[in-house]
């Protein structure tokens, strides 16, 4: 039978029918689908959300040490969260078939980098699987857990945006069930203590030795011939740009296993061709392996060294023909993405952006869009987890060269609890003093909603202890006096907080407490916050002044035109934050 | 081998884009086509440009709409099919939803909504534009209305031989259907 699937849900099927027991992951885009498509096989897969990625990759590698064929998913940049355990793990080898998901986001849709993992996977020697659509992302993850366990390698298998957004057509399979042996200490093989770590290493080389033989005769690897005038090596989605530009006037080597790289299978093929092409996005992977091998080949002198490939480049580049189109001299408007109508990060934001002298560190969430213009609240954005280190290194050197600079750290809940408690450690240990905020919407926001250990519910919807924030930044050791917590939506609350807190020499900590309002709300969320979207807010037009001052609160449910300003009673979810800002008291709040 | 046909489904976040192309996509496939869908996910679901991506023929390669090469572009904003001109075919067809959304940098006065782009995109290319939003209010419910454009979508394509009905009742929730079977066929005779 075919479905249509996305490739990450085709990934998710092809983990089921490989015998996967467990699964692990951290949610990132282009990734994230992938662990929420696991629970509809819970009978035959547990799986889980970890706190982070290096979590998530030790407790898959924890599974197929016992015996059990496992996996982890993650984005490209959770890639280096777990970069501790993979490069090691990589030599003692496998037990159960393990698989790491690493999820590339070529173009940057929904990253703060673009990195390109291929040279990840070549840099820890994990054997690595590149899938060009849904059919092969559920072909090859099915058989990537026995190829682990025949090479005693972890497999590192590699996806980009659009091979996990698009959907195709899959033909499904049966699932096939892997014996879990009984447990026995392999203790030279997994205590990578140097004498044997040391033993391990030169066995690497010998596995790798063996894949590399494999790959240049396996089902992942596939020589396509017609026209021999051009022969054309590339993988993964760049297969398909290649395919519809050349057709059938060129000849495809297809690579599936690009690590170890198939050496005499690309000598063959280009002996058998005029000149050769490849075809990859991102970083010249490909091309200097196969300039490595001494054979002349055109690549990234031509095409894009970064940002997503698409038919038209690949045209454009081998071919010089660009299509014909209609054209236009009016202009368009950017819609840049925005805080919703009703979140609650908004009311923290608004009164942050009031404040004058002060830095304020951020990460990664939808609360980077703090930084938008009209708020401009959010100064800095590296990676998950960096903005209360990033804020105790400023605020030390900001006072060390005598300014007086307040450091501000803005921080979502699953991001706190993702790598944010370690840097809040540091800040207490360390004697810092700046203004650590948790932003606790109650879920993983950014990602679509997934539960986090703050939540109170797993990714298999089980009821789940909740980690008491508070309590935990207590046990830190920031002082009780110096924890408060606050309605968002409440600006003479976030601001007296802010008047208490800001002035303080020492570690101080303010927990937003308020659902994202795309959220489905929990029973428990129903109780803790009875006012969730029972009311709204109007403008009452005959005592509004169109002064704009509410628009500055950057709301996509006010619409302002140059008469007036409407609230759009579809949007707005009640926050009320236009109507504290109001100078003229004519928002009215009413029941929805 | 018969030509890869190419549509896009371009709008706002939120707009109901995703629920018109699954019901588009679950009819090409019952047809026997080879179907390849793209949309993005992320950063543009919070009130960014969103684009569908569809293709369909005997084999299809890549899941991406080129320039120049969309049949149809189906716009659920008006300034969004102003956006994706240049992804029409030459002697492709517009159908477009006559309804704004406000971009932030609007809002804020950094910027001002083009005027007239329903009237410039008409001298050049085939456009069919009315308001959705006002023919589904009609039939009952607002949120209705991108299936009201799926209706004259499969129209502008001439996907008559797909049972479109049979795949509303598939894709839709069972207190929805009536609905949007009137909002397709509705769409379909514009």
């Amino acid at each position: 039978m075919k479905v249509i699937m996305s490739g990450n849900e085709a990934t998710a099927r092809g983990a089921w029918e490989g015998g996967a027991r467990f699964a692990s992951a951290y949610p990132g885009t282009p990734s994230t689908e992938i662990l929420e498509n696991m629970p509809q096989y819970g009978e035959d897969v547990y799986s889980e959300w970890a706190p982070n990625e290096k979590v998530a990759t030790e407790a898959a590698i924890g599974a197929s040490i016992a015996g059990v064929r496992s996996f982890c998913a993650m984005k490209h940049v959770g890639m280096n969260v777990a970069a501790d355990p993979i490069f090691t793990f990589a030599y003692t080898g496998v037990t159960g078939g393990f698989v790491m998901v690493v999820a590339d986001d070529p173009g940057q849709h929904s990253s703060q980098n673009e990195q390109d993992n291929r040279n990840t996977a070549k840099s820890a020697r994990l054997l690595m699987l590149e899938p060009s659509d849904s059919q092969e992302s559920k072909d090859f993850m099915k058989k990537a857990f026995a190829l682990s366990e025949r090479f005693d390698m972890p497999v590192l298998f590699h996806v980009t945006t659009r091979t996990c957004h698009s959907k195709g057509l899959v033909e499904l399979g049966e699932r096939e069930e892997a014996a879990v042996p009984d447990y026995e200490p392999k203790i030279r093989k997994y205590v990578t203590a140097p004498a044997n770590a040391k033993v391990l290493r030169a066995t690497l080389e010998d596995r790798i030795a063996a894949a590399k033989a494999f790959s240049n005769d396996c089902e992942f690897n596939r020589a396509e011939m017609h026209d021999t005038k051009i022969g054309v090596i590339t993988s993964g989605i760049s297969y398909q740009y290649a395919r519809e530009t050349f057709e059938e006037n060129a000849s495809y080597l297809k690579l599936g296993l690009t690590f170890p790289m198939p050496d005499d299978l690309i000598r063959d093929f280009c002996s058998k061709v005029d000149k050769v092409y490849i075809v990859e996005e991102m970083d010249p992977y490909i091309e200097e392996h196969v300039k490595m091998l001494g054979i002349e080949c055109t690549g990234k002198d031509v095409i894009p060294k970064f940002d997503e490939l698409n038919t038209d480049i690949v045209r454009k580049a081998f071919l010089g023909v660009e299509p014909e189109t209609y054209t236009t001299d009016m202009k368009t408007v950017v819609r840049p993405p925005a805080l919703c109508a009703g979140c609650p990060h908004r009311g923290l934001f608004y009164a942050l952006s009031k404040r004058k002298g002060i830095m304020i560190t951020g990460d990664i969430g939808c609360y980077t869009l703090g930084m938008a213009a009209p708020l401009n609240a959010l100064h800095s954005c590296i990676c998950m987890g960096a903005s209360i280190s990033q804020g105790h290194g400023a605020s030390i050197a900001l006072k060390d060269a005598g300014k007086d600079t307040k450091v501000v750290s803005v921080i979502g809940d699953s991001t706190f609890f993702h790598t944010g408690v370690n840097s809040l450690m540091d800040a207490v240990y360390n004697s810092g003093h700046n203004l650590s905020i948790i932003l606790d919407n109650r879920i993983t926001g950014m990602t679509g909603h997934q539960q986090n250990p703050g939540t109170g519910f797993t990714l298999m919807g089980k009821e789940a202890p909740e980690v008491d924030i508070p309590a935990l930044c207590k046990a830190i050791g920031v002082k009780e006096e110096n924890i408060i917590t606050v309605n968002p939506n409440h600006l003479d609350e976030v601001n007296s907080a802010l008047d208490k807190l800001l002035p303080k020499d020492e570690p101080c900590v303010l927990i937003t407490r308020w659902p994202c309002v795309l959220k489905k709300f929990s029973q428990q969320d129903i109780d803790e916050f009875p006012t969730l979207h029972k009311t709204q807010c109007v403008i009452d037009q005959d005592k509004c002044k169109n002064c704009k001052m509410c628009v500055k609160t950057g709301c996509p449910a006010l619409i302002n035109t140059k008469e007036k300003v409407v609230i759009d009673k579809t949007s707005c979810n009640g926050c009320t934050v236009c109507k504290q800002v109001c100078p003229f008291k004519a928002i009215e709040e009413v029941t929805r | 081998m018969s030509e890869v046909k190419n549509i896009l489904l371009v709008g706002v976040g939120g707009q109901g884009t995703i629920l018109a192309s699954k019901i588009l996509t679950s009819g090409l496939i019952k047809a026997g086509y080879d179907v390849k869908m793209s949309e993005i996910h992320g950063m543009s679901q919070r009130g960014g440009s969103v684009s569908t991506q569809v293709r369909y023929g005997d084999k299809v390669y890549s899941p991406i709409v080129g320039k120049g090469s969309a049949d149809v572009i189906v716009a659920f904003e008006e300034m969004e099919a102003l956006r994706w001109l240049d992804h029409l075919k030459i002697g492709g067809k517009m159908v477009i939803n006559d309804y704004r959304i406000q971009p932030v940098p609007v809002n804020l006065g950094a910027a001002e909504y083009p005027e007239g782009i329903i009237d410039h995109l008409k001298e050049k290319c085939e456009v069919l534009s009315f308001k959705a939003a006002e023919v589904a209010t009609e039939l009952g419910n607002p949120k209705a209305m991108n299936i009201v454009l799926l209706g004259a979508l499969v129209k502008a394509m001439g996907l008559d031989e797909i049972d479109w009905d049979a795949e509303i009742e598939a894709n839709v929730k069972a207190r929805f259907i009536d609905l949007n079977k009137k909002a397709f066929h509705a769409g379909y005779s514009l």
